[in-house]
């Protein structure tokens, strides 16, 4: 299946005009759109045939009839196949970051601006095996479908080309379309299963201040700074129109950690350090410390927040990648 | 494209349901041939399938199965004593049909299942195709594209189903008349028929009785084909094709007499020759049907009675070279035991026709005259030729002559011998083939079943054995064009003759009227139908290229509607929003189009501004539209009419 890859690729591109990701909407026009029989359908073509020599044969005019009949009707099946496909949208939804070996979930949105029913539809990626089940975009509606794909590797995840198929009435002819929309998921690295604790230890160097900002215990107030958290501002007070104050607090990890990629051991390799790091960044912020990131060549300050640990995994996730952005 | 389908889905009821139905249909019309056994098995077997469908219970298991294939597969060797030809073969089909149906779990298999009932559709038309059997045929086909429908789609109600299935039928139907018409039809068989099709009656026998060689008329099949070379064929008269020669009359039944095996003809061939390539069908039996008289053919065998005899029963389709002489004198000197034998009549029986015979004996002073004056007797007769002759009495040949005067060729041909030899002169009984129909396409001679004749030959001194034809005196155009035109349009069946019913005659008459149509015109399509209607086209001669040619462009012109239909893609606009529209184009023809940001009140306040000649109607109309969409009462009929009256009357200059 592989090896088979590249030939494909290349008769699929000149067959079926498929080219790099697609910027939305796509609109399933009628070149797009590709119909063939079914197994069903050929064993049904088949038998039509031993059905019209036997007619031939036996001169039975009922049975050129009934022959003729059953083709007309297949015939007509494939109209309708394409015409369950024709003029429908796609356009590409949203598709949150996961952790490597998560599956990445693709949300594509189905538009179907026609005054009838669009039955026996399926989506999936080509060339995996498609699914059981099978759905219906009711007329002049919008349908979310998701898209699930395995993740193998971090960083940016193209939505894998889409076949978007259909066999409706008869089953006896397959519809379909293929098309990729310009859709990108984050693959974080790897989660470290078995990674040591926080690296608390190296954060507080003597000589600094024996206080510092922690969250877990109320201290007291103090003037506000313009760089502190929001979070930490005491909005009540602020609310009756006292001067702005920063709530402080105190404990144990009421300190910076810096995430460092340098501190790690010299033995460990690329994304074994990723993914650890990536481990303490979930784990810093479930244990609401604030932490920065150090990478060879690049860095981010400490804090803490979703945005910040997006930052920071993203940071993480395209390590290496040349023009991450 | 194969995929791993290791999760096979099991069906659900409502599919279920539409495939015992559509395989009930088409097997409910076998019940009138198929062995009362195997059609109780079969509903026995359908009856379950839906009562396990009905409760969800599982299916039997495959011992259960297989014990139920042995026992079906007993039933038919009982019944027809083996498993080879169409009889069993059907039998056998609809038991699997049924059996597959317990088996059934798939949709794959519910697609096999759906197979065989199409098979099973076009079986039954080798038994019967009349209008009923071709309604329940379609409703078979509607039950199998519901269930097709029910494979791939959802549950549906039964009625939603079947207005679906029935759409595609009958949008498949264009293309269905389209091939039905034009499609070329090349008379057939391909390949040679199975020896028990039509009824086991193809092909004349070595005895006749009154009826035989009539029942054998109904066929339509094809009993053999002439390529004549060079030469056209010989004219309609003098194709003769010989059969059997009977010269034994057991007062009800013509035998064939003792026969004498020759390497060679018995007579020197004479006059002008006809060669052809004759491909005769498989029938059984040995005769070959020569055009009278061959020359000799090699590997073949001649008899003392001029037939041409095959070595073994002719069991699959054989093409001869043969020469053929018609004009051959033949036993100038023939054996004092054929003649003898030729002129035996059983010792009672017929007394009428022995007297008509006695009669002309003595008042026919030269032997050689009576048999026209035996034919003058015919004619004067008027007898009638018929396909369904009246019941005969106990002496056939006596009730046919002067009774009922109805009778088939078998019936002409078998009196005609018996008053001769009542009369003295050395007569017989010749079966076979008379006619045939020229294909115009490749000029081939096509011979039928119902072209199955019975004639006589005469023996006179010097003259030898001369063939006479005593159809031909009631019947001339017997000869000439074929058993439909001599029989006219004559109804099969003189049924509900009595006066006293008057308007069940009447319907009955239309019925057969109908009946006739049908059969003229969808079972007896054939290639000469559709040469008439080719011609009524204005397309004379069209062969098969021309044919091939107009079924394409119809097809094409089917297909284009179809294809404009898919592509069709309009918006159904609401009759409010037409109307808006409208008037929005007309202002804007005025040089005033409506900004995208501006509502309908804005914008018809602005254009009234400008245009105040126009202010009352456009005010009015943009109110009304933004009544009609946004107002408290949408559905407000008053309104709605006036708004699409002003819209109408609204042509500003």
């Amino acid at each position: 299946m592989r090896a088979a890859r590249s030939p494909r690729r290349i008769l699929e591109r000149w067959l079926f005009r498929v080219g790099d990701p697609e910027p939305s909407p796509v609109q399933l026009g009628q070149r797009r759109i590709f119909v063939l029989p079914t197994s069903f359908g050929l064993a049904l073509g088949a038998s039509l045939l031993v059905m019209l020599l036997a007619s031939i044969n036996y001169n039975l005019s009922l049975g050129f009839a009934l022959t003729f009949l059953i083709a007309g009707t297949a015939w007509v099946s494939i109209h309708h196949a394409f015409r369950t496909l024709i003029h429908l949208g796609v356009r590409a939804g949203r598709s949150p970051a996961v952790f490597l070996g998560e599956a990445a979930v693709f949300s594509v949105i189905l538009d179907n601006p026609a005054d009838r029913h669009r039955r026996g539809l399926q989506l999936w990626p080509t060339g995996s095996p498609s699914p059981e089940e099978t759905f219906d975009l009711s007329p002049d509606t919008t349908q979310v479908i998701k898209i699930t794909v395995a993740t193998h590797s971090r960083g940016w995840l193209q939505l894998p080309r889409l076949t978007l198929e259909s066999r409706y009435p008869l089953g006896l002819i397959r519809a379909w379309s293929l098309f990729q929309p310009e859709l990108r998921c984050l693959v974080y690295p790897a989660l470290e299963q078995h990674s040591p604790s926080l690296p608390f230890g190296d954060g507080p160097r003597p000589g600094d201040r024996g206080r510092q900002g922690g969250t877990d215990d109320f201290a007291g107030l103090r003037h506000h700074q313009p760089a502190d958290s929001p979070r930490h501002i005491a909005w009540k007070a602020v609310a009756r129109g006292a001067p702005w104050q920063t709530k402080e607090f105190e404990g144990h990890s009421a300190r910076v950690i810096w995430l460092d990629w340098n501190t790690l051991p010299p033995s460990m390799d690329v994304e074994t350090r990723l993914s650890r790091l990536a481990r303490w960044v979930v784990e810093a912020e479930r244990a609401g410390v604030d932490y920065g990131l150090r990478l060879p060549g690049s860095s981010h300050p400490p804090g803490q927040g979703e945005p910040h640990r997006h930052a920071c995994l993203k940071m993480l996730a395209l390590h290496g990648s040349p023009g991450h952005d | 494209m194969v995929r791993p389908d290791m999760t096979k889905p099991s069906l659900r009821p409502d599919q279920t349901g539409w495939l015992i139905a559509a395989a009930g249909l088409s097997l409910a019309p076998h019940a009138s041939h198929l062995p009362l056994a195997i059609s109780a098995l079969c509903l026995l077997l359908l009856l379950w399938r839906g009562l396990l469908n009905h409760r969800g219970a599982p299916l039997p298991s495959r011992s259960l199965l297989l014990l139920i294939v042995a026992v079906m597969a007993s039933l038919v060797l009982l019944e027809f004593r083996h498993f080879f030809g169409k009889d069993p073969g059907i039998a056998l089909l609809a038991g699997l049909l049924s059996l597959k149906l317990l088996e059934t779990r798939s949709p794959r298999d519910g697609r096999a299942v759906l197979l065989l009932s199409f098979f099973m559709q076009l079986g039954q038309f080798l038994y019967q195709q009349h209008m009923g059997i071709a309604a329940l045929a379609l409703m078979g086909t509607l039950a199998a594209v519901g269930a097709m429908l029910a494979l791939q789609g959802r549950p549906e109600p039964v009625g939603q189903r079947i207005r679906v299935a029935g759409t595609l039928v009958l949008q498949g139907l264009p293309l269905m008349v389209v091939l039905f018409v034009l499609f070329p039809r090349v008379p057939g068989p391909l390949w040679g028929l199975p020896a028990d099709a039509f009824n086991r009656s193809t092909g004349l026998s070595d005895t006749m009785t009154p009826g035989d060689i009539a029942h054998l008329s109904e066929s339509g099949a094809i009993a053999f084909r002439a390529a004549f070379q060079g030469a056209s064929p010989p004219p309609p008269a003098e194709r003769y094709w010989r059969g059997p020669v009977l010269s034994r009359f057991d007062g009800r039944s013509w035998h064939q007499g003792p026969t004498t095996r020759l390497s060679k003809p018995a007579y020197t061939p004479q006059g002008p020759a006809h060669s052809y390539i004759l491909t005769l069908e498989p029938h059984n039996q040995r005769w070959l049907l020569a055009l009278d008289f061959p020359a000799s053919a090699p590997e073949r065998i001649h008899t003392d009675n001029f037939q041409l005899l095959a070595r073994e029963p002719v069991r699959e389709r054989v093409r001869l070279a043969l020469v053929s002489y018609p004009q051959t004198p033949v036993g100038l000197q023939e054996r004092t035991v054929t003649l003898s034998e030729a002129l035996t009549l059983p010792p009672t029986g017929n007394p009428r026709t022995r007297a008509l015979g006695e009669r002309l004996r003595t008042q026919v002073t030269r032997p050689e005259d009576i048999p026209d004056h035996l034919i003058t007797f015919f004619r004067q007769s008027r007898l009638t030729y018929t396909l369904s002759p009246q019941a005969l009495g106990e002496d056939d040949v006596d009730s046919f002559l002067f009774d009922t005067r109805q009778g088939f060729c078998e019936h002409f041909a078998g009196a005609f011998v018996f008053a001769l030899r009542a009369a003295g002169v050395p007569a017989r009984v010749v079966t076979g083939y008379q006619g045939g129909e020229l294909n115009p396409v490749d000029g081939t001679l096509v011979v039928r079943q119902s072209d199955a004749h019975a004639w006589t030959e005469v023996w006179l001194e010097g003259r030898g054995w001369v063939r006479i034809d005593p159809t031909a005196a009631a019947a001339p155009r017997r000869l000439e064009d074929g058993l439909a035109a001599a029989l006219g349009g004559e109804g099969r069946i003189p049924l509900l003759a009595r006066g006293d019913l008057v308007w069940l005659k009447a319907l009955r008459n239309q019925f057969d009227a109908l009946n006739n149509r049908w059969n003229q015109w969808v079972l007896g399509y054939n290639q000469g139908r559709q040469q008439e209607m080719m011609a009524w086209l204005g397309l004379h001669q069209a062969g098969w290229q021309e044919l091939a040619a107009l079924m394409s462009g119809a097809l094409g012109l089917v297909m284009a509607v179809l294809a404009g239909w898919i592509l069709r893609n309009r918006h159904k606009i609401d009759p409010i929003d037409r109307s808006w529209l409208t008037f929005c184009r007309r202002l804007s023809a005025l040089g005033f189009p409506r900004q995208s940001w501006e509502g309908p009140i804005e914008y018809t306040r602005r254009v009234s501004t400008l245009r105040a000649d126009l202010a009352d109607p456009v005010l009015a109309i943009g109110t009304g539209y933004a009544l009609l969409r946004y107002g408290q009462n949408p559905a407000d009929h008053a309104l709605l009419h006036r708004f699409h009256q002003s819209v109408k009357r609204f042509r500003p200059r």
